[in-house]
């Protein structure tokens, strides 16, 4: 059941940059239960990519098996989606980087997509570096067979279920700090403000961005005794950073309150400037960007923001030093060698 | 004792230690025969081991241009000390045993009906180099030189083949230069008369190449214009992709910036694997695999989600024996069924079987073309045999002419002139086969979401009985059409009787094509056929058919083959007869002859004798 907006909307909607409105960048309406995360997710990612002014058909989808892998769905509907099997979505978005690379990849995964079943290809598509967009929307919890603990659950959080969860969580943002990611953020599906301008940074930024967002699921694990629970996470969130997003080329025009932000540049160009909490927090260290998460932990904390920063990592191409043409665009004269090259080959085995 | 005498018919058996260089120097000896006019096919049977166990190389000599395995041994290098007993008990009477004599043979070996042919390997070796590497690699050159005698090759064709074979590094050619000539004028001095086998220059061999079949596949996957490959290092399907990074990194670099045209990623594992392969399949790139069996099993999930969504993917199955780790190093045929039907629900897969390197050639190619017509996964059934020995086979060749088949796919303009709405798996045309679209094609039209989940023919999701079970029957409706784009089978009438016949497959025909030979000496004359490809077109339906009895000539246990053929025909048991090999080496003419002759004499016994024995045994 793939339901359909109306596509009416107001003559005078803002548009983009390229002409759009915002409804160029939606997609069919959710069938996931009423106030999921996820849904808020799902909305700051139509405004991330509607107020980046990216052409929709330039973008492609992916995800896995799960309420998180349904949502590629809900946004986008311009854009070729490929829901892929469980946990296998990384793989699959290799495959599509590597034949054309022109394009923006975001894979959309789940705690259970992606920290139980896909662990193996997130590790390695975080280590190859592919250029993408890697959301996991972390709810700690299998929504679709009904709320069994995910390996994200966190050691005592209780579900709805009620019994406390006896095995440790597994961190996947502290994890992709170990696995030499050059861009990992989590955000909180609650906080927009936060999550729209760390989107259009790990958009913006070139190899692979993860960004883990915590979304609780309300039908299964919104107890407030479970720390991927809304009261939760409100109470506990720490915000490492608050920051703007700033487009190539756009000019910094916002008055910085606190008088202590920090540019980043990204590859592109594109900026982000950031207001820190605490100076020492500097977001191109890796060594203490785990230590921040690590200190979060043991202080109950959900810590949020972009925690860590590569604005000078190679990706996949550049690494395979592949030609800059999409390969999927190449044809017999520039792929096949002819016959007679075959025959020289043949003399060389006579 | 009557001396096996015999002129370009014999077979030859090295036995090395694995990892001692024995298979360059083998190798070396096979080039030497093939370059001579005579077809030659050798048979590398290793172990699944870096250094130390025991390995063969089997070369069989034969003018008649017979290349599949024969049986036993006519001669045999014995240069491994753990497995001499058995090389020795295993010559064929009449035949020679060549052993290295620095140490003399035990008292046990007594046999008085072959000819030993004593020559101090590790002496000469130490006498001649200092060296301890060099030492252990030139005592294998020096017992090639010793042949080049024996066999009446004469020392120049060798030592031009070490010369050519060294051209670029003419320092390495030296010491094997001299190897040779020790073992040569030892051979001489020692053993004038001794060996009554001999290698004649020939003709025969034409404008033949020797070959083996996975970089013949390599070459398939980089002349059809695969760009995106993903795979996982497993015996015996590794040098295909190591083959295909090699000639691209030859053949498909950007002459103006050097870089790559292709990208190749080992990924985390088979799962990944075919992943890759399908997302660049997905994303309008010819992507490919290479596994063997375990990474079938594993490959098997997302093989269904290609064959549901209607991704174009090639994948090169290069077969071991199984199940599970199985014999890795030995071959079979026994991924038939498992690939046939890989995945769960009812899923189906194109097959394509080769039977030579230049069919791994060909046939990779036309898998490429296949797929995207298709847009379903196209597997090639090789296997170890197949994949990793030297071949006798026609030269490849390519028509410049040849463009890339991509299927239906639709450009922007296409979709800005349709007139209807249109939908992914609509069947316009009515062949099962519908228009895809490619990320990023136009900016409001063709996008959609590709899914595992049941579709609507506008690929929206659907749970509605009706729509599923339209998409499963259009499905059908597209295997119709791929029965009409595979290979047809290649038969051979040779009697209208209509009693009897024998259907192969893949690296099976060579021996095949022999043991057809040999039981019409015995007066038996079978019609063949064999098949290249699943689904199965009627003209396999008709030949089954027009026979009271088939044999099926197959490698593995359970005559996968005939039970493929017996479902896909819907044939009553008992028609179809097997005929079988799953020792883990290349089955052997004997065998075959032996298996159909019992057979129609109605002795056959439930496992033939020659299956029976583990190697070395299994090498009679």
């Amino acid at each position: 059941m793939s339901y359909t907006r109306p596509t009416f909307r107001h003559p005078e909607a803002h548009k983009n940059q390229l002409g759009y409105t915002r409804t160029a960048y939606e997609g069919s309406i959710s069938t996931l239960c009423a106030g999921c995360g996820h849904d808020s997710i799902v909305n700051s990612i139509i405004t991330a990519f509607f107020e980046m002014s990216i052409e929709p058909h330039r973008i492609v989808k992916l995800s896995g098996i799960g309420c998180s892998s349904k949502t590629p769905a809900y946004f986008l509907n311009r854009s070729h989606g490929f829901n892929s099997v469980h946990g296998r979505m990384p793989s699959v978005a290799t495959g599509a980087n590597m034949a054309n690379r022109e394009l923006i990849y975001l894979g959309v995964s789940g705690d259970g997509d992606t920290a139980s079943i896909g662990m193996g290809q997130f590790t390695h598509v975080v280590r190859r570096n592919l250029d993408m967009v890697y959301i996991v929307m972390n709810n700690g919890c299998y929504g679709l067979t009904k709320g069994q603990d995910s390996a994200t659950a966190d050691k005592g959080s209780k579900s709805r279920k009620g019994a406390p969860v006896a095995l440790e969580s597994i961190d996947l943002c502290e994890l992709a700090l170990g696995l030499g990611a050059g861009f990992v953020a989590r955000g909180f599906s609650g906080d927009k403000k936060q999550l729209v301008p760390m989107l259009k940074a790990a958009i913006a930024h070139k190899g692979l961005a993860f960004v883990d967002v915590v979304s609780p699921c309300v039908t299964f694990n919104n107890a407030p005794t479970s720390t991927k629970s809304y009261s939760w996470v409100r109470e506990h969130m720490e915000i490492t950073n608050t920051f703007d997003f700033i487009p190539l080329r756009q000019e910094i025009t916002t008055d910085y309150p606190h008088g202590s932000s920090i540019p980043v540049t990204l590859h592109d160009g594109s900026m982000i400037s950031l207001y820190k909490r605490e100076d020492k927090e500097i977001i191109t260290n890796r060594q203490e960007a785990i230590n921040a998460l690590e200190q979060a932990r043991s202080a109950s904390q959900v810590l949020t923001g972009i925690l860590f920063l590569n604005p000078d990592s190679s990706d996949f191409h550049d690494i395979n030093n592949t030609i800059t043409t999409p390969l999927n665009r190449l044809g017999e004269k520039e792929l096949c060698p002819g016959n007679d090259i075959l025959q020289a080959f043949n003399d060389s085995l006579r | 004792m009557k001396k096996i005498s015999r002129i370009n018919d014999f077979v030859i058996r090295f036995a090395n230690v694995n990892g001692s260089g024995s298979a360059s120097a083998n190798n070396l000896f096979a080039k030497v025969v093939y370059r001579l006019g005579v077809p030659v096919s050798p048979k590398n049977v290793f172990p699944s081991n870096i250094q130390g166990l025991p390995t063969w190389y089997e070369v069989r000599v034969n003018q008649r241009g017979y290349l599949g395995r024969r049986g036993g041994a006519d001669f045999v290098v014995a240069v491994n000390g753990q497995t001499m007993e058995e090389d020795y008990r295993m010559v064929e009477p009449g035949g020679y045993f060549l052993y290295d004599s620095t140490r003399p043979l035990p008292d046990s070996f007594r046999r008085d009906d072959l000819t030993i042919i004593d020559i101090p390997l590790t002496r000469l070796c130490n006498e001649a180099f200092s060296d301890n590497r060099v030492r252990q690699l030139m005592k294998n050159i020096i017992y090639i030189g010793a042949l080049a005698h024996l066999l009446d090759i004469g020392l120049e064709p060798v030592v031009e083949a070490v010369q050519r074979q060294f051209a670029k590094k003419p320092k390495l050619a030296e010491p094997n230069v001299t190897a040779i000539e020790i073992g040569f004028q030892y051979a001489r001095e020692h053993h004038r008369n001794s060996c009554a086998l001999s290698i004649r220059p020939s003709a025969v061999v034409g404008d033949r190449v020797l070959l083996d079949g996975n970089s013949a596949t390599a070459l398939g996957a980089l002349y059809a214009g695969a760009t995106v490959a993903g795979w996982y290092p497993i015996t015996p399907s590794t040098s295909v992709i190591e083959a295909f990074e090699r000639f691209a990194g030859r053949y498909r670099i950007d002459p103006d910036t050097g870089q790559r045209r292709y990208a190749v990623v080992q990924a985390e594992d088979e799962l990944a694997a075919i992943g890759i392969a399908i997302g660049g399949g997905w994303n309008g790139a010819r992507s490919f695999t290479a596994t063997s069996g375990p990474g079938i099993s594993l490959m098997a999930e997302f093989l269904g989600l290609a064959y549901f969504a209607e991704i174009p993917v090639v994948l090169i199955d290069v077969q071991r024996s199984g199940p599970s780790t199985g014999m890795p190093t030995r071959t079979q045929q026994s991924d038939l069924l498992a690939c046939a039907y890989a995945s769960h629900g009812d899923t189906r897969n194109v097959l394509l079987v080769p039977a030579d390197p230049n069919e791994c050639f060909t046939m990779t190619a036309d898998a490429f073309d296949l797929a995207d017509r298709l847009q379903t996964p196209v597997i090639v059934m090789s296997d170890l045999d197949l994949g990793m020995n030297d071949h006798l086979s026609a030269p490849l060749s390519w028509p410049d002419e040849r463009r890339y088949d991509r299927g239906k796919v639709l450009g922007a303009d296409e979709l800005d002139r349709l007139e209807k709405k249109w939908g992914r798996y609509l069947d316009i045309d009515r062949d099962g086969i519908c228009y895809r679209t490619l990320p990023g094609t136009h900016p409001e039209k063709g996008a959609y979401v590709t899914r595992g989940t049941s579709h609507t023919e506008y690929a929206a999701y659907t749970e509605e009985s009706a729509a599923y079970e339209r998409g499963m029957k259009r499905l059908l409706n597209k295997w119709e059409t791929a029965r009409c784009l595979v290979p047809l089978p290649e038969c051979t009438i040779r009697n209208d009787r209509g009693d009897c016949a024998v259907i192969y497959y893949g690296s099976t025909t060579a021996a095949a094509l022999e043991a057809l030979d040999r039981l019409k000496e015995s007066d038996i004359i079978l019609n063949s056929m064999r098949i290249k490809a699943f689904p199965f077109q009627k003209e396999v339906f008709e030949f089954i058919d027009r026979h009271d009895t088939v044999f099926i000539i197959e490698q593995n246990r359970d005559a996968q083959m005939r039970i493929l053929l017996a479902g896909e025909c819907q044939l009553a048991p008992g028609k179809l007869k097997p005929v079988i090999n799953f020792n883990g080496l290349p089955i052997t003419a004997r065998m075959i002859t032996n298996q159909i002759h019992s057979a129609l004499l109605g002795t056959r016994q439930a496992i033939p004798a020659s299956n029976r024995a583990a190697a070395p045994e299994g090498l009679s």
